[in-house]
């Protein structure tokens, strides 16, 4: 059985402007005392019991800036399966051979790297640290340590960033031959520098039709070079697909462990507490990190099934009693129907949320008139509210 | 329950005259408290004010009345709706008083609808006793404000009160000077019974209550009464007072001030201004009896096809309780089945739809308000059109005629300028414009409704600063250049988006409302045109474009909970947009034509 280990790193060097993950720049300090309390608690959670790890994933922050050997301790301390796939991501300017030899033999056998953009002005917006030259360097350094899997990460559409950026940022991503591509439309959150400068009009904010005409752009010109879609926003050549991220989609186990990190059981989602300082001072005190959770009655279960699945290269079950709906969505081109099941076509990833919302609309039962947050129990000893807390991703 | 006759001059009837936040509630408040009506412990803010509406806009909707003791005297305390949609209402209780009470901000001056008021007070032959409230505040010039009351009513600045409701200053003072200025009641405990009802509300356990005022005879619990307007007989099931909490009592006599509970089951059995008597011996019907009449109608449809039933219902029950608003079926190409509704104004019509909304949890779209019109037509025949799509063809028409309302305005006098360009952009003739002081100015213009049901008070107010006041009453019909202005979405015409609208301001008025339509339409998955038209002819054009995008671009873990609760809103809102034809409309564009500004 799968059950994947999400590790939370909350440190950075720089904080980026689009930025909405918990993640702090001045608190290096706590790095020694976090990586023992991620030992302890992984110590506790991992009981002989336990199944063993098929997925590690560090997210962060950035784990790339912890000392490489704190890493591999916390690693040490996850019982897993041999082949386990395990992946750090890294910042392109905070990587160097050592450390990646540790990573390696620590067992880590994936790298993700936050590359952006391969345009010195639109990094420069984004306000990234890292110049194109770094990611070049840094790849080489991961393949001269022996890593094959490799993720590249891209944000499209910032509003400096005009369409042969966008081409170039790909094909020069491409000769960098990644087996993984993550693409995702710059998004403004609220409560970042960005969010905070469109809202005053400092800034303008990403347009939506630009980020489609590059969303089929990425889409083009990554399938002609081999990859294929298997989410939204993520590309790979075959066997490439990251694991961990298919346990999320597909609704599987996973682990939180660190502050701010989101784990799930069964049904059951959880939440650490948001702060380095109250995770280390939890574990010390042998307390639970937990600051909340939240218990998915089989409604909202199968509500985010279909909304979690949909996104994916695998569809979703063509649903019953809802033909009009399919006729609808075949015909204006947003899903195509394979065996028993929907696929989203190009237009309709662009267009996913309105086909999930049409979808979520026509299967709910006609008595759901009602708020849907009744349909939860939700606990929480943490101020914070889950949505502020963005953690247990992949590929930041 | 013995019947014991209070001497009638120890008793004194009235009301408080005072603008929206001028501190009517708080001196009632105060009032209550000083007479120890209301212990302190159980004083909430605005104790008058129950409905959550009226505590929430700050205004009062029902007439509530109390009874108080004040010095060996008997105050009955009627409270009036404070808006100017309720002027009728207003009439009532004052028809119910002797006297009254003129309260003004200490820094704001006498208002519109104050001095609207306070001239149908003088017209009753009403005692006023004036105070001026917030002495106590830093912007406060009672002198100004004093001197304004006696140039603009007559009343000697030297007499008018100065009183803090909030810490209750002078509020002694003023029951005092209420007890020696506002005459007793006149009135013969053996005469036939004539009371007048000035409110009526319906309560789902003991039916309509109704507020009443005695002028003369007694009336007794038990007693079989005869309600003259609706001309029926009820029993009398009990009559009593409210100390504010409501004590049942064995009659009421002459000059005072009480409730009854008669089994009625429809306010509009029991409406404001009519005569109760006993069924025995009847008096005669008290004079000032109207019929309420809406001036602005709209169409209101659910959201969902499946609701026009629980619509339905709520309308039957809320006018149970509020007998002034109209309601009939009708049939909406683009939105199915839904009612007209009449209602006395705009503020009306906005509460009768939060309740609905908000007491019968139903959704709603409100189609833009719009006024009755009369068509005569080719066949000699004069159409009544309280709905524009309804207007009959212009080859059939002959004129249209539209109604008018005369408007006083009370402004600063800096601000006449701009108040005059927006009474002429809407088609206002000016009757009268006079000094009340070198800073205060009364305009009073002769509009047509349907030119001030829009956006005018929004207007008036944000050219102000929220210093003018305004007032209207029906000035009669007048035959008007009148066009029909079509809207068609996705090339289909949308019968509830139709306006009548003058002919000079027809295309001005087309080439907005599909601007703004534009805006307020999302972006549906197909190119949407939007059109103006009259009569066929396209005067005006926008598109929605297509959307090509919406997604969310990252999904993990630690998003899912936050990504579900987005969809869920998408998803909600999805269920909120009316489906016209083939393009989700949101609510709020059916009122778009509100919201065009100048």
């Amino acid at each position: 059985m799968a059950l994947g280990v999400y590790v939370h790193i909350p440190f950075c060097a720089e904080r980026c402007d689009y930025c909405d993950f918990a993640t702090w720049t001045d608190r290096g300090h706590l790095i020694g005392e976090y990586v023992e309390a991620c030992v302890v608690d992984l110590r506790r959670r991992m009981t002989a019991s336990a199944p063993r790890a098929t997925s590690v994933f560090f997210g962060g922050g950035t784990p790339s800036l912890i000392p490489a050997r704190g890493l591999a301790r916390i690693l040490e301390a996850i019982e897993r399966e041999d082949v386990a796939e395990v992946t750090v991501e890294c910042n392109p300017d905070s990587v160097d051979p050592e450390q990646l030899a540790i990573y390696r033999a620590a067992g880590v056998n994936r790298l993700s790297f936050g590359v952006q953009s391969m345009q010195e002005h639109v990094l420069a917006e984004l306000g990234r640290t890292h110049d194109p030259a770094g990611v070049e360097y840094a790849v080489r350094l991961a393949r001269d340590a022996g890593f094959e899997h490799l993720n590249l990460d891209l944000i499209y559409g910032s509003p400096c960033e005009s369409v042969d950026d966008w081409r170039r940022t790909l094909d020069e991503t491409l000769a960098l031959a990644p087996d993984h591509v993550s693409a995702y439309a710059l998004t403004v959150e609220p409560g970042t520098p960005l969010g905070r400068d469109v809202a005053s009009g400092g800034r303008s904010a990403p347009d939506d039709d630009d980020q489609a005409d590059k969303y089929e752009i990425a889409d083009d010109v990554l399938r002609a070079a081999g990859f294929d879609w298997y989410e939204i926003s993520n590309w790979a050549r075959p066997g490439g697909e990251c694991r961990h991220n298919l346990l999320y989609w597909e609704q599987g186990d996973y682990l939180a462990v660190g502050a701010a990190a989101h784990g799930h059981e069964d049904g059951r989602r959880w939440w650490n507490v948001r702060t380095p300082e109250r995770y280390i001072a939890a574990i010390r005190s042998a307390e639970s990190p937990e600051a909340g959770e939240e218990l998915l009655d089989s409604t909202t279960r199968e509500e985010e099934a279909l909304l979690l699945a949909v996104r994916t290269r695998g569809g979703v079950p063509i649903p019953k009693h809802a033909e009009a709906l399919v006729t609808d969505l075949i015909g204006e081109g947003l899903v195509e129907p394979d065996a028993d099941r929907l696929i989203l076509t190009q237009r309709g990833r662009l267009l996913a949320s309105d086909v999930t919302t049409r979808l979520l609309v026509a299967l709910s039962v006609p008595a759901s008139r009602s708020a849907p947050a009744a349909a939860l129990l939700v606990r929480s000893s943490s101020p914070l509210p889950p949505s502020e807390v963005a953690l247990g991703r992949l590929d930041c | 329950m013995a019947a014991v006759m209070i001497p009638l001059d120890r008793l004194r009837c009235l009301s408080i005259i005072a603008h929206i936040d001028h501190g009517k509630s708080t001196l009632a408040d105060r009032i209550l408290e000083i007479t120890g009506a209301v212990e302190m412990r159980d004083m909430r803010a605005q104790y008058l004010d129950s409905m959550d509406i009226e505590r929430e806009r700050g205004i009062t909707i029902k007439a509530q009345n109390v009874r108080l003791n004040w010095k060996d005297h008997v105050i009955s305390l009627i409270d009036t709706p404070g808006h100017v949609d309720f002027g009728y209402e207003v009439s009532r209780s004052l028809a119910a008083c002797e006297g009254v009470i003129l309260l003004v901000d200490a820094s704001q001056g006498i208002e519109a609808q104050t001095l609207a008021n306070c001239y149908l007070a003088m017209e009753n032959d009403l005692a006023i006793v004036a105070a001026v409230n917030k002495i106590d505040l830093p912007a406060a010039d009672p002198d100004r404000v004093s001197e304004e009351i006696e140039r603009v009513l007559g009343i000697a600045a030297e007499d008018v009160l100065r009183i803090s409701a909030k810490s209750g200053d002078g509020v002694p003072e003023l029951l005092d000077a209420v007890l020696e200025q506002i005459p007793a009641p006149k009135g013969d405990a053996d005469a036939p019974l004539q009371a007048l009802i000035f409110d009526s509300y319906y309560d789902p356990y003991r039916g309509v209550v109704s507020a009443l005022r005695v002028f003369d005879g007694t009336l007794s619990s038990g007693a079989r009464l005869r309600f003259l307007q609706a001309n029926s007989v009820y029993d009398a099931e009990e009559i009593g007072v409210r100390l504010p909490v409501p004590t049942p009592v064995a009659t009421l006599g002459p000059g005072e001030v009480g409730y009854l509970i008669a089994g009625i089951k429809d306010v509009g059995e029991a409406r404001v201004g009519e005569t109760v008597t006993t069924n025995a011996r009847p008096g005669e019907v008290l004079t000032g009896y109207r019929h309420p009449k809406p001036m602005v109608f709209c169409g209101l449809y659910p959201v969902e096809g499946d609701e026009y039933a629980d619509l339905r219902e709520a309308l039957e029950k809320l006018r149970l309780n509020d007998s002034s608003f109209t309601y009939e079926p009708e049939t909406s190409g683009a939105l199915g089945f839904g009612f007209r509704c009449g209602f006395l104004g705009l503020l009306h019509m906005e509460i009768v739809r939060e309740r609905l909304e908000r007491e019968y949890d139903l959704a709603l779209v409100a189609t833009a308000p719009n006024v009755e019109y009369l068509a005569h037509t080719t066949s000699g025949a004069v159409e009544v059109v309280d709905n524009p799509s309804s207007l009959p063809p212009l080859n059939d028409v002959v004129s249209i005629e539209e109604p008018y309302v005369t408007i006083t305005i009370l402004t600063p006098t800096e601000y006449v300028g701009t108040l005059m360009e927006l009474c002429q952009g809407r088609r206002g003739e000016m009757q009268k414009m006079d000094y009340l002081s070198e800073e205060r100015v009364e305009l009073v213009y002769i509009v047509p409704l349907g030119e001030i049901v829009m956006d005018f008070f929004d207007q008036m107010k944000s050219r102000t600063k929220g210093y003018a006041s305004l007032d209207y009453e029906r000035a009669g019909y007048r035959e008007s250049k009148l066009v029909k202005v079509d809207i068609l979405l996705n090339n289909v015409p949308v019968d509830a988006f139709s306006s009548i609208v003058h002919r000079d301001k027809a295309y001005e008025y087309g080439k907005r409302m599909v601007e703004k339509l534009r805006e307020l339409i999302p972006r549906q998955l197909f190119d949407v045109p939007i059109q103006a038209a009259i009569g066929g002819r396209v005067i005006a054009r926008e598109t929605v474009k297509a959307k090509r995008k919406d997604v969310i671009a990252k999904c993990y873990g630690g998003d899912v909970s936050r990504k579900r609760k987005l969809l869920d809103r998408q998803k909600e809102g999805k269920k909120k947009m009316k489906q016209i034809g083939r393009v989700e409309v949101p609510q709020e564009a059916f009122v778009a034509a509100l919201k065009l500004s100048d």
